[in-house]
């Protein structure tokens, strides 16, 4: 008795949809058995990571808050993971942009006026795109690998926030803390729901994820981006150039991290400190692939991986579990899609054998 | 400076390059099979956290440096598995593994911390390293002298021997391979337990032969540079011998300039000493990329998936 693929006529739509909900689903199940064969208490494990966050209403602004930079990441990710070109380091991009806006903040702290949110804004977007072309000029001019170039940069990024938060950018009445003055009352982004970080960066994020969704699927732009990830040669006969797609992903992507870590600073953060790098810029690779680099998907990747940022940190306070299980909760998730695309473009039989044995029950681990 | 201190400048350095080197060897063989394998620091990471375990319960480094490459190799078997028989794309996989590796070693590390480890003590006698030249040859760790035994080694294998050249034919042109009987798939999950291994053997080059003390996420990137040292190095084991201590010298000038300080820390603050490595690694790939000697080099199915027509 063997597996066997066989080829479908055309992929398959349910399998596309399925699939992430498939994932989320058998992580739930087999981070539950790993961690209790490690020790923990593995479904409680889950239950604080997965479903603690849903069941408690107080926690759902937490969840919003979160998902806002995993969206707004993700969804530039999305659009570049479309064309075949890989930006590992939102990360980085995501840092830069928030030292940008916050030092925007830092010129603007004695001045007054509604321009100033916005200018820091647009700074965070400057920053982050900046950070984004090196590795998009480094490919179009010296065939650099963007993978390697935009991932170093994310190491470059922390170390020169490091000298910034301790150095010139610390606060001087903070104690020598490591981090910068907290922003003044014109550089905060409003907050929407009273008693909670629910604030307007959350709503420009969903207003930009759904734009993209229409941008992709209905403009040129779109189109062009996916000829050239799907189908190089058909693109170069087409006329749509290759590097003007890289330049078009970095800065967009780059943009986007950028304006997600100055949405950070102005929002639940109010200053730059040495903890401030969050892993959303890798944590949102995964929510572009669980979201099927469907802008629309990706909002509701966007929440699930949030969901697992406040469990984790629920998971921390109840169970004791360490803050990096939800890395391996998150990677899990990861393989299974991974693991599950052949399902799309592939049927999966069982040849050779008669139905197959039940798989016995696993018994309840001591 | 004194003759005493290059040495000691010397053999920080050696330290610091090891690990790289063992990552970068297991790397450039599995690309030479076709496979790209993004999860070297996931990889790295595991085989540190699995070296150390067993040095702190078992107090044996031998034994440490057998168990780490096992992890290694054990957790690349994840993305052979998805890679090689599920088609799934490699980049995304890789980094999927450096996302696990990142977690698994931090929860199974955290009961580690604050313990001390005995790390390995050379193996010649001790009288071999008393005058200065001594010092220079004979008193590294174990793990130094098997990594250069290693880059001969991989080179020995890969342009001396039949399964070097079959291993390289894979990579070369898959469909060819395949189409005179020989197993791409199974050649290339071999490659990918190699490249496992040794980036497990890497990882516990840290608390072996570097700092015997367990910190979270103590490669600090050194995975990533690792994967560039293949390109840089045109997939050639020598020249990545010469670029792993080329990036073990920057690595060393960042403990040097925060030990040191002032001297160091005129020319550039600290933490630009820290970001060099990095800002070198970039500055390296344009020069390599860009000449016809880098680029040009790489396997031909470097990341492809191979997908039998039958």
């Amino acid at each position: 008795m063997r597996l066997k693929f066989e080829k479908r006529a055309e992929p398959s739509r349910f399998m596309l949809y399925a699939t992430p909900v498939g994932a989320v689903l058998l992580t739930m199940l087999v981070g539950a058995i790993i961690f209790t064969a490690i020790g923990y208490n593995g479904f409680g494990a889950v239950y604080q990571v997965f479903i603690a966050p849903l069941a408690l209403s107080y926690k759902w602004g937490d969840i919003a808050v979160k998902a806002s930079p995993l969206i707004l990441i993700g969804v530039g990710l999305a659009v570049g993971n479309r064309a075949a070109i890989w930006n590992i380091g939102a990360e980085g991009q995501y840092i830069v942009g928030a030292l940008a806006g916050t030092g925007i903040g830092i010129l603007t702290k004695d001045m007054h006026g509604p321009w100033i949110l916005p200018l820091m804004l647009v700074a965070g977007m400057v920053g982050g795109a900046a950070w984004g072309a090196v590795p998009a000029l480094l490919r179009n001019r010296f065939n650099v690998n963007e993978v390697l170039s935009s991932l170093m940069l994310t190491y470059v990024a922390v170390h020169l926030m490091n000298q910034l938060v301790t150095g010139p950018w610390k606060d001087p009445m903070g104690f020598s803390f490591p981090q910068t003055a907290l922003i003044t009352a014109d550089q905060m982004l409003p907050i929407l729901v009273p008693g909670t970080y629910v604030h307007l960066g959350i709503v420009i994020t969903l207003i930009i994820a759904v734009a993209l969704w229409f941008l992709m699927s209905r403009s040129l732009m779109g189109f062009q981006v996916r000829v050239v990830g799907s189908a190089p040669s058909a693109a170069r006969h087409g006329g749509f150039s290759q590097k003007q797609t890289v330049w078009l992903v970095f800065l967009l992507s780059g943009a986007l991290a950028g304006l997600a870590g100055i949405f950070e600073v102005t929002g639940p953060f109010q200053q730059m400190s040495l903890g401030f790098p969050q892993n959303y810029g890798f944590t949102a690779i995964i929510v572009a692939f669980l979201g099927r680099l469907n802008p629309l998907g990706v909002i509701l990747a966007g929440i699930v991986l949030a969901i697992t940022y406040v469990g984790g940190d629920l998971a921390q306070s109840v169970l004791q579990l360490p803050n990096a299980s939800k890395g391996i909760f998150q990677a899990l998730m990861l393989f299974f899609l991974l693991a599950s695309d052949i399902l799309i473009r592939y049927r999966v039989r069982l040849v050779g054998a008669p139905a197959p044995a039940a798989v016995p029950a696993r018994s309840p681990a001591e | 400076m004194s003759v005493d201190f290059l040495i000691a400048v010397l053999i920080t350095v050696v330290g610091a390059s090891t690990p790289i080197l063992f990552a970068g060897l297991g790397e450039l063989v599995t690309e030479k099979s076709g496979v790209l394998n993004l999860g070297v620091e996931g990889m790295m990471l595991v085989g540190a956290v699995a070296g150390f375990a067993t040095v702190d319960l078992t107090g044996n480094p031998w034994l440490a440096v057998v168990v780490a490459a096992a992890a290694g190799a054990l957790v690349s078997m994840v993305f052979a598995v998805l890679t090689l028989s599920l088609s799934a794309n490699q980049v995304a996989t890789g980094l999927a593994l450096t996302i696990f590796g990142t977690g698994l070693s931090t929860l199974m590390g955290k009961s580690f911390t604050g313990h001390g480890i005995k790390a390995f003590t050379t193996i010649f006698p001790d009288w071999l390293a008393n005058d200065r030249i001594g010092k220079v040859l004979f008193s590294y760790s174990p793990l130094v002298y098997f990594s250069f035994i290693m880059v001969g080694l991989v080179w020995w294998f890969l342009n001396r021997t039949r399964a070097g050249l079959i291993l390289r034919a894979v990579g070369e042109n898959d469909l060819s391979a395949h189409s005179i009987g020989y197993s791409v798939t199974g050649v290339r999950y071999a490659a990918v337990a190699f490249g496992g291994a040794m980036a497990g053997i890497g990882g516990a080059a840290f608390p072996l032969v570097l700092t015997p003390l367990w910190a979270e996420g103590l490669t600090g990137g050194r995975g990533w540079i690792a994967i560039a040292l293949v390109v840089f190095a045109g997939w050639k084991p020598g020249r990545l011998l010469a670029g792993a201590y080329f990036f073990g010298l920057l690595g060393t000038l960042e403990l040097y300039a925060k030990a040191s300080g002032t001297v160091f820390t005129a020319l550039l603050p600290s933490e630009g000493w820290a970001a060099l490595p990095y800002l070198a690694t970039i500055v390296a790939l344009a020069i390599i990329s860009a000449s016809k000697a880098g680029g040009g080099n790489a396997p031909a199915c470097l990341g492809k998936p191979f997908i039998p027509s039958t």
